[in-house]
């Protein structure tokens, strides 16, 4: 059909933790401008299982930007070429014909590739135990108005609750560290009041958390800021810092 | 990092305000009064360890965080479109630090060797004397206007990155903390550069 793409995929294949992997180069034809990224993916998963071979292993669930679970690194950039938007946002039309695009998994020592172009994040999943939870009563919720909270902070706290956990900040880092990831989910609970009880101790255990998982030190590079596809901002690092000063002078 | 750079930050405008007198053109006698003081204030040369101090805990804690870090990415990736987005001084920090500290190792043994462990230092020839030796070669020239290069994009980065990481982020003052980063970082590296260059094509005497 006119218009569309024939492209040729370098693709990250491994088959398991302990292997090592390799690309492999895989001719498409005929790719529709219109499809998402997965769906080209999902084409050439078709054709590998017609053949007989081991289809591209690669997360993916609500197909809708929200979920997180899509993680390719393609042409060098997580959730590839656009900003703010995950790799099934991503469409077809941001390449060009006879393009070659390089697919790889998320590259960091805390996030082992699982198979192929599928990473385990449950390092992310750690860190949130270690200290991002609340205090509350039991019971009915209360009166939606009872607790006053400041506008902007409201805002700000909404803003970091945005992040999809989707670890493209770890990917993007050139330390691979999950500062920000973990500094929003920090600030959606250091700005509103049903933050407060735990807030001595959160970010001291939560930091301690990202170390033993083995994500890298933050150099304030920026280039977390830029990938996020939920546009999460580096201030919230900032506040993340603050918040572990404070913890380390208070805490016992 | 953060600290450490803030008071390197803060000793290198002592260091260019005192040096910019050469540019007065008074050969080098206000210049030569402020080495004297340098060189002899008890103060001073107390700061002077606190700084050699400083400097060295920068170093090793940068050189702690390099190793570090690349651990964090065992298998590296195949293609990086880092210029996508980041600086590229912001991710080239250590290659910028270690060309600096070789910078600094030839610097040092010109100046504070010369005036410091050698007896050498006399009335009749003086530090500002010794610019005028040292800057005569056109090799020595190139060698500190590169150093000053490496320095600029080595502050423009690490001034405003040293408040991030201190936790100083803030809509009010964080664009005019990165104005004033910028400006330092100019101002810094191009006066420093500007001194070698006016020894030698001998625009001050």
């Amino acid at each position: 059909m006119e218009g569309n793409l024939n492209l040729t995929l370098k693709i990250w294949r491994q088959k398991n933790t302990q292997t090592a992997g390799k690309f492999e180069t895989y001719q498409v034809s005929g790719i529709s401008t219109d499809m998402s990224f997965l769906e080209m993916i999902d084409v050439l998963n078709n054709r590998l299982i017609e053949e007989g071979d081991d289809p591209v292993a690669f997360d993916h669930d609500c197909r809708e930007g929200i979920c997180g679970m899509c993680s390719m690194y393609i042409n060098g950039r997580p959730h590839g070429p656009n900003r703010g938007v995950t790799t099934c946002q991503l469409h077809m039309r941001s390449f060009k014909d006879g393009e070659t695009i390089t697919v790889e998994p998320w590259r960091a020592s805390a996030f082992p590739v699982i198979k192929d172009l599928v990473v385990n994040r449950s390092a992310f999943d750690r860190i949130i135990a270690a200290g991002g939870f609340i205090s509350v009563n039991t019971g009915n919720a209360q009166d939606a108005n009872n607790l006053p909270i400041n506008k902007d902070n409201a805002d700000d706290a909404f803003a970091a609750a945005a992040c999809i956990g989707c670890g493209a900040c770890v990917a993007a880092c050139k330390n691979a560290s999950a500062m920000l990831f973990t500094s929003a989910k920090i600030s959606q609970l250091a700005l509103l009041p049903q933050g407060q009880i735990e807030a001595a101790t959160r970010a001291q255990a939560m930091v301690a958390q990202m170390d033993e998982e083995g994500f890298g030190a933050c150099s304030n590079t920026g280039a977390c800021e830029a990938e996020c596809p939920k546009g999460i901002s580096i201030e919230n690092i900032a506040r993340m810092n603050r918040e572990y000063f404070s913890a380390t002078f208070s805490s016992k | 990092m953060a600290i450490t750079g803030l008071f390197l930050i803060s000793f290198l405008i002592v260091h260019c305000g005192l040096n910019a007198t050469i540019f007065l053109n008074d050969g080098g006698v206000a210049f030569n009064e402020g080495a004297e003081f340098m060189g002899t204030n008890p103060v001073i040369r107390t700061m002077e360890i606190v700084l050699f101090a400083g400097l060295l805990l920068h170093i090793f804690d940068g050189l702690r965080l390099w190793l570090d870090n690349k651990k964090k990415r065992p298998v590296a990736y195949a293609v990086v479109d880092g210029s996508a987005n980041s600086k590229w001084y912001s991710r080239s920090m250590g290659l910028l630090g270690t060309l600096l500290l070789l910078f600094l190792i030839i610097h040092l043994k010109h100046f504070w060797y010369f005036s410091r462990l050698t007896n050498d230092l006399t009335e009749a020839h003086t530090l500002y004397n010794e610019m005028q030796i040292v800057f005569a070669s056109p090799i020595v020239v190139v060698i500190y206007v590169l150093g000053c290069i490496s320095l600029g994009y080595h502050l423009l980065h690490g001034f405003q990155s040293a408040f991030q990481s201190l936790g100083w982020n803030h809509p009010k003052y964080s664009p005019t903390i990165k104005s004033i980063g910028a400006i330092y970082a100019v101002v810094i590296s191009a006066t420093f550069a500007s001194m070698p260059i006016a020894f030698y094509f001998h625009l001050i005497h």
